[in-house]
């Protein structure tokens, strides 16, 4: 995020795209709530009637993977109207022609064909936000889980620049990160391309920096893979043997039973985790872990706040907690790695990353602290790109439309687009075993359209098998207008709707995040 | 901004024009109790409990909707005051299950706060008494409205911290009380079970099901962590007893406040589960067997060694995870580049 | 001695002979409750709370008087131990007040610990219930016979040091209560406030007067503290609140730790912040003393005044 949290409740515009807050951020949910309490317009973009949309003053159905479209035209509006902030875009950006040529050919009208939502809707919320005085945006895996999933946040981008929507209070870019901690996982270089704080691994400079730290003599230079491209890979018996610390990617990632094949395929799998995840029964060795509650450390949010988790009780069993597990594999490969405690590994990580040069545990019992935070004595950044963008002026990236991957057909006519629900959590490991969120929240379902199902026959409650190119699960239908015509909708939390198994493995080129909000699939009624 | 300047208890205390007394009390470090106020809600002025004496006012006003006045004299604490206090204790009382013996709240419960502080023992009235029956048809929350004393802390939280007015007054007179639409249960209504109605309960009218039936509110060690669902970075308290971590409360967050959602709040079970993982495991013809942790890292390292001397450090892929730490995070990531020398190293942050 | 192996809830135990079931267990780690049994005391057996289940025995014997034997089963938390103990709470409570609400025992009351384990929210007989007056007749300990569960604790301790023997159970019956000679209050009584009684009294019976008012359990730590008075090195809590000590409680009198009122005064006054003037009693009345008076210093203090005279200090 752009902006912390709490300039949520200061903004007199909210364009929530692809984001079912209160369902997947609850909490910040309650902020865009007070918000409209306040008197703040919300604008909600999504196919489907969630709560916040239902709370919208304009709820924008629009047709699944058409974003950049409505985006597009949004900007169209605020161009050919005269509302952009032209002190900004003067002042802080560079490009504005490039986009002025491109969004001109996305009128309200043409927008409309493809979107749905009609051009009175586009121009009055195109007025909307650009007139007013803090505007923010919010957006989830709606916008991001699409093969133009990057394109789709840079129109976003695009808009909020062009507004001056950004680097004040109140207003930004903010995407809502689904996990407890996948900001700090980004932050620590879990990625195949940067080490700690983005710093990339092609850099010389860099790769010298930690190799001294690190005590090795160079560390590799070529980009690494991504989860796909690493199945993948291992599909192919490239990737011989896979180390997987506490994700399931059978349950999540899509076209699950490749995911199964290919780290079947593998000489040598471990997996480290709480439980015997749908991955750890695969493994060759499984290594017990300790909870969250169990260990001290630090988690990172979405605004980039870095906050201390503390140990409450010893790990059960013979766990252990996972930065010792991986200091003894390590120890045990002939690179000796100990540590006293985690506090001492966050002492390092600051010393090797600007952003977190000033974190410390000492620092952090007094309360958390926001990066970029360089020094000591530096405050924590709660709002970025205030004064000056990190690149120094604000680049507009004009994109364009392109249809989602797989379109309905003859054979496949719907779009199954998944998500979450309130109550659970990704692949439901921690959900399902709460004693109490898994027996309020009990049986996944299907929601699908009246329409829909009539057409099929299909009544509330009845068992029914979704089918697309990959897989097939069975899982009771729930029919409801939350969904639009055309299209059904379920979560990936639970194990016996493994809906991960029929989703599109296509990946958009630059995030590689794969396309989980449109496939197609058919609906049939088990008899 | 205008301040103004009273006399509390013959203190003088200045505060910024339109604070309540209660403000200026407790800016000025003096106590006054409360029952239906909380800071984070809108003033109410039901309880009564906050009742000062100001001369030349008719009655005893309650001090959490009075602004003060310039040159206003407070008493917080004179006979008469104290008298209407405690005659206030003794009504909630007369209508109040006297079972702190097993209630969850016992030792954390302002009612009982207060009527130790005024001395009032019993309830002083004879009468009717509620007799609703106890809800608990949801695994998340107890109801006893038989506890419930009316200051509608649980209805405003609905409305103004979580935003759903799900309960709110209904009927009259003696048989007021707290209610969904329809007067059904918890479980019947549009209820999600974020239980920030009961983080402002005072009394033991709500109640965390499995927390409070396992524990004494004194037998608890909180500690302070973050969440580990959604990517908000609430904070949370986790309970803990005898090395259990037995419930969760909310506390004063960072960035959610009070405020939790029914994940963070009542999510908590998985830990002790009796699924956990508790000894390393490797599989032998198919099947996991029991290994100690000396066995599987070494079995861990060989292999691993053996793919990268064969294939390259490149046939060795590393999945971090985002609901692991930073420092764990980062030594996965320094454990893949610096020991295994390969960049494949990510994590499910698309997903 | 001889070992004698027995097995409770299923895990086997080996302990010398003449040892009861409930060490037996305890020694295993497994809980028995017990509101009469003390460690220091002979067996008493009267509460009936710690009773198992010995398949081959009549009734369900109490652990805490029932020597262990040679090959013996025992149950601890059987259906038919968990219901008698759930009956005897209930009994106890259908004639205990109600009033945690203000008890100063609350949150550190056995009575209260077991009900709420075992579930037992209300009592379920109906009858006729104690209804004795307040006994706070001295500046020390508060009696409140309506609480006491007649245990026993306080009588057999005091009676542990001869010459005290202040209390003893009286009448018979629903009428049986603890009760000094010729049952008047304590105040009018032997006793000496060495506050053994209180120490070990389970429930709210017995509590410090001093302290009355002043916090609630779970408000408080407990800080150990050494008497240094005399050779007998007894032990007391001072009593703390928001940093502050308000005031000292002793701890259970144990062997050689005789516990006596001065030893608790002269902690007071050394470490409470505002202690309370001490009184004593003259001519059957307490009377606010000095505290050189109550610690028996005035002749020591009159002759070092006298020494001082001469010196010409």
């Amino acid at each position: 995020m752009t902006n912390p949290i709490s300039d949520i409740e200061g903004a007199d515009f909210i364009l929530a795209i692809g984001t079912n807050t209160t369902e997947t951020h609850p909490i910040i949910g309650l902020k865009v709530k007070k918000a409209v309490r306040h008197g703040a317009t919300l604008v909600v973009v999504d196919p489907r009637e969630t709560e916040v949309a239902r709370l919208a003053h304009r709820h924008l159905r629009l047709r699944p993977g058409t974003d950049i479209a409505l985006l597009n035209a949004l900007a169209h509006v605020i161009i050919e109207e005269g509302l952009y902030n032209r002190e900004f875009v003067e002042s802080r950006t560079e490009g504005f022609e490039d986009l002025k040529e491109v969004v001109a050919r996305y009128t309200p009208e043409y927008a409309a064909e493809i979107t749905g939502i009609d051009a009175a809707t586009i121009r009055e919320v195109a007025r909307g936000y650009a007139k007013a005085q803090n505007a923010t945006i919010l957006y989830t895996m709606g916008v991001t889980q699409h093969i133009c999933g990057t394109h789709n946040v840079f129109a976003i981008a695009n808009l909020a620049m062009l507004c001056g929507h950004i680097g004040k209070p109140y207003s930004g870019v903010n995407p809502l990160r689904g996990q407890n901690n996948v900001q700090g996982a980004c932050d620590m270089g879990a990625l195949p391309n940067v080490l700690t704080g983005y710093q990339s691994v092609v850099s010389e400079e860099v790769r010298r920096k930690f190799a001294v730290a690190w005590g090795v003599e160079a560390l590799p230079e070529k980009p690494g893979l991504t989860v796909g491209e690493m199945i993948e890979a291992a599909g192919r018996g490239e990737i011989r043997a896979m180390y997987i610390m506490g994700e399931n990617p059978v349950l999540s990632d899509p076209d699950a039973e490749h995911v199964v094949h290919a780290l079947e395929k593998l000489d040598f799998l471990v997996v480290q985790d709480i439980f015997l995840t749908e991955t750890a029964r695969l493994a060759d060795v499984v290594l017990p872990a300790a909870s969250f509650a169990e260990k001290d450390g630090t988690f990172t949010n979405t605004e980039r706040r870095v906050q201390r988790v503390r140990k409450a009780i010893e790990p059960v069993g013979q766990a252990k907690p996972d930065w010792e597990i991986i200091c003894l594999v390590a120890t045990a490969m002939g690179y000796p790695m100990s540590y006293g405690s985690p506090a001492e590994i966050m002492a390092e990580i600051a010393r090797l990353t600007p952003s977190y040069g000033g974190i410390s545990y000492e620092r952090l019992e007094k309360g958390s602290l926001v990066w970029p935070c360089p020094a000591p004595d530096h405050p924590g950044t709660p709002r970025l790109h205030v004064e000056k963008f990190a690149r120094g002026l604000g680049k507009f990236h004009p994109v364009e439309y392109v249809p989602p991957h797989e379109q309905p057909d003859a054979e496949y006519p719907l779009v199954l687009n998944t998500g979450r629900r309130l109550h659970h959590y990704h692949t439901g490991t921690m959900t399902m075993r709460t004693g109490a969120l898994e027996k309020h929240y009990n049986q996944e379902y299907l929601e699908i359209n009246p329409a829909d199902a009539a057409r099929l026959g299909i009544a509330d409650g009845e068992r029914v098998r979704v089918v697309s190119r990959r897989g097939q699960v069975e899982v009771t239908a729930r029919v409801t207008e939350v969904v639009p015509p055309g299209m059904v909708f379920t979560s990936f939390h639970f194990p016996e709707v493994a809906i991960n198994k029929l989703t599109n493995p296509v990946r958009d080129p630059v995030a590689k995040i794969p396309e989980l909000k449109v496939c197609a699939v058919r609906v049939e009624k088990i008899a | 901004m205008a301040e103004v300047t009273l006399t509390i208890d013959g203190r003088q205390v200045t505060v910024p024009a339109g604070s309540t007394i209660l403000e200026a009390a407790r800016a000025a470090g003096v106590f006054i109790p409360t029952l239906c106020h909380d800071p984070e809600l809108s003033l109410w002025g039901g309880c009564r409990l906050c009742v000062v004496e100001v001369p030349g006012m008719r009655n005893l006003p309650a001090a959490c909707v009075t602004p003060a006045a310039e040159g206003m004299v407070v008493y917080t604490a004179s006979p008469a005051v104290i008298e209407a206090r405690k005659t206030i204790l003794q009504l909630l009382l007369a209508n109040h299950p006297m079972d702190c013996l097993t209630c969850g709240r016992n030792g954390d419960c302002r009612l009982q706060d207060y009527a130790y502080m005024y001395g009032v023992r019993q309830a002083g009235f004879a009468g009717e008494r509620h007799q609703y029956p106890l809800e608990e048809d949801n695994p998340f929350i107890v109801r006893d409205l038989n506890k419930c004393i009316l200051c509608g802390k649980c209805v405003r939280a609905c409305a103004e911290i979580q935003g759903n007015y799900v309960v709110d007054f209904a009927y009259r007179g003696f048989n007021t009380k707290i209610a969904p639409a329809m007067d059904t249960t918890l479980a019947g209504s549009n209820c999600v079970f974020c239980g920030n109605c009961v983080a402002v309960c005072p009394v033991g009218a709500l109640q965390e099901k499995h927390l409070r039936s396992a524990v004494r509110t004194w037998e608890v060690k909180k500690v302070r962590t973050v969440c580990p669902y959604c990517g908000t970075g609430c904070t949370i308290e986790l309970n803990v007893k005898d090395g259990r971590v037995v419930g969760v409360t909310s506390t004063d967050g960072e960035v959610n406040g009070r405020a939790l959602c029914a994940k963070g709040r009542f999510g908590y079970g998985f830990i002790h589960h009796p699924e956990r993982l508790t000894r390393p495991l490797i599989k032998k013809n198919g099947v996991f067997e029991e290994a100690t942790w000396e066995e599987a890292v070494s079995l861990v390292a060989e292999k691993l060694a053996a793919v990268k001397r064969e294939y390259g450090p490149d046939a060795v892929g590393v999945l971090a995870s985002a609901r692991c730490t930073n420092e764990e995070n980062y030594l996965l990531s320094k454990f893949a580049r610096a020991v295994l020398g390969t960049n494949n190293i990510d994590h499910c942050a698309r997903l | 001695m001889p070992n004698v192996t027995l097995t409770i809830d299923g895990r086997q135990v080996t302990v010398p002979a003449g040892t009861t079931v409930l060490e037996a267990a305890r020694e295993a780690g497994i809980f028995i409750p017990t509101l009469c049994h003390d460690p220091l005391l002979p067996g008493w057996g009267a509460c009936r709370l710690c009773v198992v289940e010995i398949p081959g025995m009549r009734n369900l014997p109490a652990s805490c008087v029932t020597p262990v034997a040679e090959g013996m089963v025992v149950y601890t938390a059987s259906e038919a131990v968990i219901e008698a103990r759930r009956t005897i709470i209930d009994l106890l409570l259908s004639n205990h007040p109600m009033d945690c609400l203000t008890c100063e025992k609350n949150g550190d009351c056995r009575l209260q610990d077991y009900a709420f384990l075992y579930g037992v929210r209300q009592p379920s007989f109906k009858g006729e219930k104690k209804n004795y007056p307040l006994d706070d007749s001295n500046p020390y300990i508060v009696r409140d016979l309506n609480k006491c569960i007649l245990c026993g604790r306080c009588v057999r301790t005091c009676q542990a040091v001869p010459e005290r023997a202040v209390i003893d159970f009286g009448y018979r019956g629903f009428n049986t209560k603890v009760v000094t000679a010729m049952d008047t209050p304590l105040g009018d009584s032997s006793c000496v406030y060495c506050g053994r009684c209180v120490a070990v009294c389970p429930v709210g019976a017995l509590t410090y007067k001093p302290l009355a008012g002043k916090g609630r359990t779970w408000e408080v730590e407990k800080r150990p503290v050494t008497c240094t008075f005399c050779e007998s090195g007894c032990a007391f809590d001072l009593v703390v609140k928001n940093g502050r000590v308000i005031g000292v409680m002793a701890k259970e009198p144990g062997p050689g730790r005789p516990l006596c009122l001065k030893g608790r005064l002269g902690l007071e006054l050394l470490y409470v912040e505002e202690p309370l003037k001490p009184m004593l009693k003259k001519d059957g009345q307490f009377v606010p003393v000095s505290w050189a008076e109550a610690l028996g210093l005035e002749s020591i203090l009159d002759r070092m005044k006298k020494v001082e005279g001469k010196e010409g200090r």
